[in-house]
């Protein structure tokens, strides 16, 4: 049997093992058994997709299992990217659990339900039927919903948070059903296989439709706007383990599904279809990057933040398929590559910001960076993984994101020779959509690093901060690792992204762009290439050689240490923490650029004495940066439906004799009209 | 790596290192004669180097070890940013760096990282420094990539080597719309980047104007003296970049003492040829307000995609 | 703008011709112990300097701005204004010190980083000039803060602030 079959076999039965054993074992050994058991499974999870990246598939059909279609199971090394990057994603955070839930405390049942979320997310890349598809990602649903609604008894908005999770998993769901139960209409069979043959034969306007569907489906769960309405909701109510495994891991699985369908299944398909996710996909950068850089609330800001990344990945996907449908496989290939090593990148460095967040949260009380502050002192450790996750997510040298934002960029730049004119006028559009959200990321990070983390603490709560426990710290630290080697590194990566790539089913030549050991990437056939090792070793060195110049300075040897000094505040009184910029005021100048895109609201509400109107007894003033997309696309729609359902309720009035009349109409008028069609 | 670039790569650090204080001592002149003063002399830069790094080194209270890293950092990235763009050369250094992308990345990290220092200090100036600074950052990112684009699409490559021996080989090529267009944008990055009139006023004593400077407020001694020296380099750098994209000639193609000769002068004169007229347009021009900056910003982004579209679309699909 | 390269071009240079140097003695009066020697030493050449207004009429700030203006021109000695006093060497006090003042400029002086000098200029930051004894008066600037250099006048001329001013850089 495959190592891969072994780990995935290994990963499921390790996470009903501990489900079935934290229902039963007493209060106290309940967080760790149930972290433990999921970073268990979330190793046997990246053994498999290790095995699978580097070669080794299988397939496993078990019809027995389900009743009607059975299900089966298939990994290539397209699938095994995805559960390998949910797997060391899910090690991470397990481990974390075991800390953060100590704590904090958490309901039998999400401590139960997390090593069957992490199994269900090793199981969707795994799938190979429709029917496996669609059960395990209801899986996935139904256990992540249990897991945002983890604090619901601490916090009313978690209550709130999850109902809008649940509403718009299930919507995608019923979009993917629509979809996919299409397309096996036409197949006449539900396996992978079965649908990749039965492509060629559909109407380009029914590929379009499932397409489509499947694009609303996936792209919601991917956080795609504008259907990311439940990722700044859901992510920051839910605990921070939790809101990790979401970002970092399950949001992928949006992708996945992007790429096996529109590439494995309908086999490539028309151009307008890559446009359209290019266009979504740089939307939803510019669009989450902005509300990023305008939100207070530190997790919100990351959930902005993955549906960023969420959107430059499409653009990658959507890239690959713009240039395989005017057959330019190598450039196909390379946005691809760029697309995948991206989400290997993001999880990494979005699984470290999660749980630096949570540690945050853990050891203050508070998510608001208004009230943060002046960490760094007490929690040192927490200030440089959330600092070095807030480099990687800027995408700047020497940070993670920064060589696949190169590599995507030099795809989308290749891509100009010889290309038709909406590719001629698609790619700059889309480089200036990513340039944008790069510029606007720098921002957003320095802001949430800066006010959070630096200067002094603005609030109590944050000056009673003290570093979080051993098992957290052991949790960021490897997603810190996974992160340093991704950054200086990725060249070991991208030959299995290249496998991965290949497994991604378009027609072409085999791959040929190549990389050149580990130091440097290089791009073959096009020219371009960079080292990430050796610009971060440049950096080292020469601020190595200036302090130790600096330090042999006869007037530095001559003074010793450096004088403490007051900071200069031009000599007035003593600077209060009041004082410091805040993170409003940090993104306010970017909020003024963006103010038509953004909309924020304010409301002043003055209240006067009694006795005499022209004076003012209390002034209150309330700013205020909504979703705009919720308040513009979703408030109207949710006004509609429940207009039309106040209306609809003279439907239902309570009477019995009614509700019998309807059903003898009904029948009657269908007996009618069958009578007169046949 | 071959000879000429890493010879290339010397020259550049020495002479950008050293030569540096004196680009902004001749800006200072050519401001100071327009005015109708005499002002102090083109090596008055170096005197105030060399007195700022015997000064005394102040920690003040409640900054931490980014405070004391950043003025490493930003001398770091423009120090390996000017070893491995090829100026003097036409060869770099160290070729998986000399991607244009990956040293305007480079750039933009030491301005994020001073940011960041500013914001340590827990004063509401260095906080609104930093505020104004990522702004202009955030908005001036755009323009420099797809101006990257523009210059990269003729060459076929984002590779600064590649480049420039593209525009060595056809140079009628920098009189192309696309060139031309680009060049403009790129101009007004270099002036929003560097910290000039008309986005900041480098000699501003009003807080409430200062973008860059109210970053530096709380610098003293050397640490003041390599944040000032790097400033200097990332405005040689920023000029050198304009002279290899768009005015390449005299780049030394071999690595004979004669070639790196005239490579170096003709370096040596584009850059403070390019800084000279600066200084120029300065005196004549005003610092605009903060929150006309973003428009300027916006019109040379417009600019940059012309440049990109033009490229395209005059130049045929080759 | 052609207008205003007219105008250059017809103005040409406005500042005026050097005095001579004037003959550096080892150090400036008031000096006793050789520090101030050695500071000008260190300084050589180049002196950012830090403007306090400690409670002064603006008469000396109209004079100062005279001489860093076109027409004395202090800065082709190597003298410049500088709005911290982190990136001073000098500090320049005007007007006699108020009480509300009196611990600004200790901090400001406090804030720069050594090696250190302070001029008094104008006679109401000698010595009170024309506010000594009055109400809101805490004292002269040497009774706040080490005064190194005084310049006399109320207010004294530009000449004799850029002779001070060259004193300190020695150029």
């Amino acid at each position: 049997m495959s190592t891969s079959a072994l780990g995935l076999g290994l990963a499921g039965t390790i996470a009903l093992l501990t489900t079935l054993a934290v229902l039963v074992i007493p209060f106290r050994l309940r967080p760790t058994i149930s972290g433990a058991g999921t970073a268990l499974v979330g190793t046997a999870g990246l053994a498999a997709g290790a095995a699978a990246l580097a070669g080794q598939s299988f397939t496993l059909p078990l019809p027995s299992l389900l009743p009607l279609s059975g299900l089966s199971f298939a990994v290539d090394p397209l699938s095994g990217v995805f559960i390998a990057v949910t797997g060391a994603v899910a090690v991470a955070a397990g481990i974390y659990a075991i800390g953060y839930t100590s704590h904090s405390g958490t309901s039998r049942a999400a401590a139960a339900v997390l090593p069957l979320f992490v199994a269900s997310l090793l199981a969707v890349p795994a799938a190979a039927s429709v029917a496996t598809l669609l059960a395990c990602w209801e899986l996935m649903a139904l256990t992540s919903l249990l897991l945002v609604l983890t604090e619901h008894k601490q916090r009313p908005e978690v209550a709130e948070a999850g109902l809008w999770y649940a509403v718009m998993t299930h919507l995608g769901l019923v979009c993917l059903l629509g979809g996919l139960m299409i397309f096996t209409a036409h197949a006449g069979g539900d396996s992978f296989a079965a649908l990749a043959a039965a492509a060629p034969e559909l109407s380009p306007a029914l590929k379009g439709a499932v397409f489509v569907l499947a694009l609303a489906g996936f792209g919601s769960k991917a956080g795609m706007v504008p259907l990311h309405a439940w990722l700044p909701r859901a992510h920051p109510e839910a605990p921070s383990h939790v809101s990790a495994l979401m970002s970092a891991a399950m949001v992928n699985l949006g992708i996945y599904g992007i790429i096996r369908v529109g590439f494995g299944l309908l086999g490539g398909g028309s151009t307008w279809w890559w446009l359209l996710v290019i266009g979504l996909g740089a939307a939803s950068a510019v669009y989450g990057i902005l509300q990023a850089a305008m939100s207070t609330d530190l997790k919100r800001l990351l959930g902005y933040s993955t549906t960023e990344n969420m959107g430059l990945i499409l653009v990658g996907v959507g890239a690959a398929g713009l240039f395989a449908s005017a057959h330019h496989p190598e450039l196909a290939e390379l946005a691809l590559a760029a697309a995948l090593l991206h989400v290997a990148n993001h999880a990494g460095f979005k699984t470290l910001l999660f749980l630096a967040a949570g540690s945050v949260l853990h050891a203050t009380g508070t998510r608001d960076l208004d009230s943060l502050g002046g960490l760094r002192s007490a929690m040192p450790a927490t200030t440089l993984a959330f600092g070095w996750g807030g480099l990687a997510a800027s995408a700047l040298p020497p940070g993670t994101a920064f060589v696949s934002e190169w590599l995507l960029v030099q795809a989308l730049i290749h891509g100009l020779h010889g290309a038709t004119t909406a590719t001629a006028v698609t790619l700059p559009l889309a480089v200036s959509a990513v340039a944008l959200t790069a510029g606007l990321a720098v921002a957003t990070f320095v802001k949430a690093f800066g006010t959070g983390f630096l200067a002094k603490p603005r609030t109590a709560d944050a000056a009673a901060a003290r570093e979080s426990p051993a098992t957290m710290l052991a949790g960021m630290g490897l997603a810190g690792a996974a992160c340093a080697a991704l950054a200086l590194v990725p060249g070991a990566l991208l030959p299995a992204i290249g496998r991965a790539v290949a497994a991604a089913g378009w027609p072409g030549p085999v791959i040929r762009y190549g990389t050149n050991g580990l130091v440097t990437i290089r791009l073959a056939g096009l020219a371009g290439e960079v080292s990430p090792l050796l610009l971060t070793l440049g950096l080292v060195i020469v601020m190595v050689a200036t302090a130790a110049w600096l330090r042999a300075l006869p007037a530095r040897r001559a003074q010793g240490a450096r004088r403490r000094a007051r900071l200069w505040d031009c000599g007035g009184g003593p600077l209060t923490a009041r004082m410091e910029y805040t993170a409003t005021s940090f993104a306010e100048p970017l909020q003024r650029v963006f103010d038509d895109v953004v909309a924020p609201e304010t409301r002043l509400d003055v209240t006067h004495l009694d006795e005499a109107r022209y004076l003012v007894a209390a002034i209150e003033y309330r700013a205020q940066v909504p979703d705009r997309i919720e308040r513009r696309l979703y408030q109207p729609i949710l006004s509609a439906v429940a207009a039309w359902g106040s209306a609809a309720r003279w439907l239902a009035p309570g009477s019995v004799h009614r509700y019998l009349g309807y059903g003898f109409y009904t029948v009657t008028a269908v007996l009618i009209i069958l009578t007169v069609t046949r | 790596m071959n000879a000429l670039g890493i010879t290339g790569g010397v020259i550049q650090a020495v002479v950008i290192t050293g030569g540096a204080p004196l680009l902004t001592g001749v800006m200072r002149q050519v401001r100071a004669k327009l005015e109708g003063r005499k002002g102090p002399g083109v090596g008055q830069p170096w005197r105030d180097l060399r007195k700022q790094f015997r000064k005394e080194a102040v920690a003040p209270e409640g900054t931490s070890e980014i405070f004391r890293v950043a003025p490493l950092a930003l001398v770091a990235t423009t120090v390996v940013t000017a070893v491995v763009v090829p100026f003097v050369t036409s060869a770099s250094a160290v070729e998986p760096m000399a991607d244009l992308f990956a040293v305007v990345a480079l750039l933009a990290m030491g301005t994020a990282t001073l940011a960041l220092a500013a914001i340590d200090t827990g004063t509401a100036f260095g906080g609104m420094g930093a505020s104004r600074e990522v702004t202009i950052l955030a908005l001036v990112e755009p323009t420099l990539l797809v101006s990257i684009f523009a210059l990269s699409v003729p060459a076929g490559s984002t590779n600064l080597a590649a480049i420039v021996a593209a525009t060595l080989n056809d140079p009628g090529r920098v009189l192309s719309p696309a060139s031309m267009l680009a060049a403009i944008a790129l101009t007004v990055v270099t002036v929003a980047e560097t910290g000039r009139i008309p986005v900041d006023n480098p000699a501003t004593h009003l807080e409430l104007t200062m973008v860059h400077e109210a970053m530096i407020l709380e610098y003293a001694g050397p640490d003041l003296a390599l944040i000032e020296l790097a400033s200097s380099m990332r405005l040689c750098v920023f000029l050198g970049l304009l002279a290899s994209l768009f005015a390449p000639w005299g780049i030394a193609a071999s690595p004979t003492p004669l070639a790196l000769a005239i490579g170096t002068a003709a370096f040596a004169a584009k850059v403070v040829a390019g800084g000279a007229v600066l200084a120029a347009a300065e005196v004549f021009m005003a610092k605009i307000r903060l929150f006309r900056v973003p428009e300027l910003l916006a019109g040379s982004f417009l600019l940059a995609v012309a440049a990109v579209a033009s490229s395209y679309f005059l130049a045929g699909a080759s | 703008m052609l207008r205003l390269w007219r105008m250059i071009r017809g103005t040409g240079r406005i500042a005026e011709p050097s005095p001579p140097r004037p003959a550096r003695a080892a150090a400036p009066r008031g000096d006793t112990d050789g520090n101030v020697g050695a500071t000008m030493r260190a300084l050589r050449g180049s002196v950012q300097i830090r403007h306090v207004d400690a409670g002064s009429c603006n008469g000396c700030e109209v004079e100062i701005g005279a001489a860093f203006g076109p027409v004395y021109d202090a800065e082709r000695y190597g003298a410049r204004l500088v709005a911290s006093p982190r990136h001073a060497d000098a500090l320049i006090v005007t007007g006699v010190v108020t009480r509300n003042m009196a611990e600004p400029l200790r901090r400001t002086h406090a804030a720069i980083p050594a090696p250190k000098l302070v001029v008094a200029i104008g006679d109401c930051a000698r010595n009170c000039g024309v506010f000594a004894d009055a109400y809101g008066v805490a004292g002269a600037a040497g009774d706040i803060v080490p005064v190194d250099a005084e310049v006399p006048g109320c207010p004294p001329r530009p000449e004799a602030i850029v002779a001070a001013l060259r004193e300190l850089t020695g150029r």
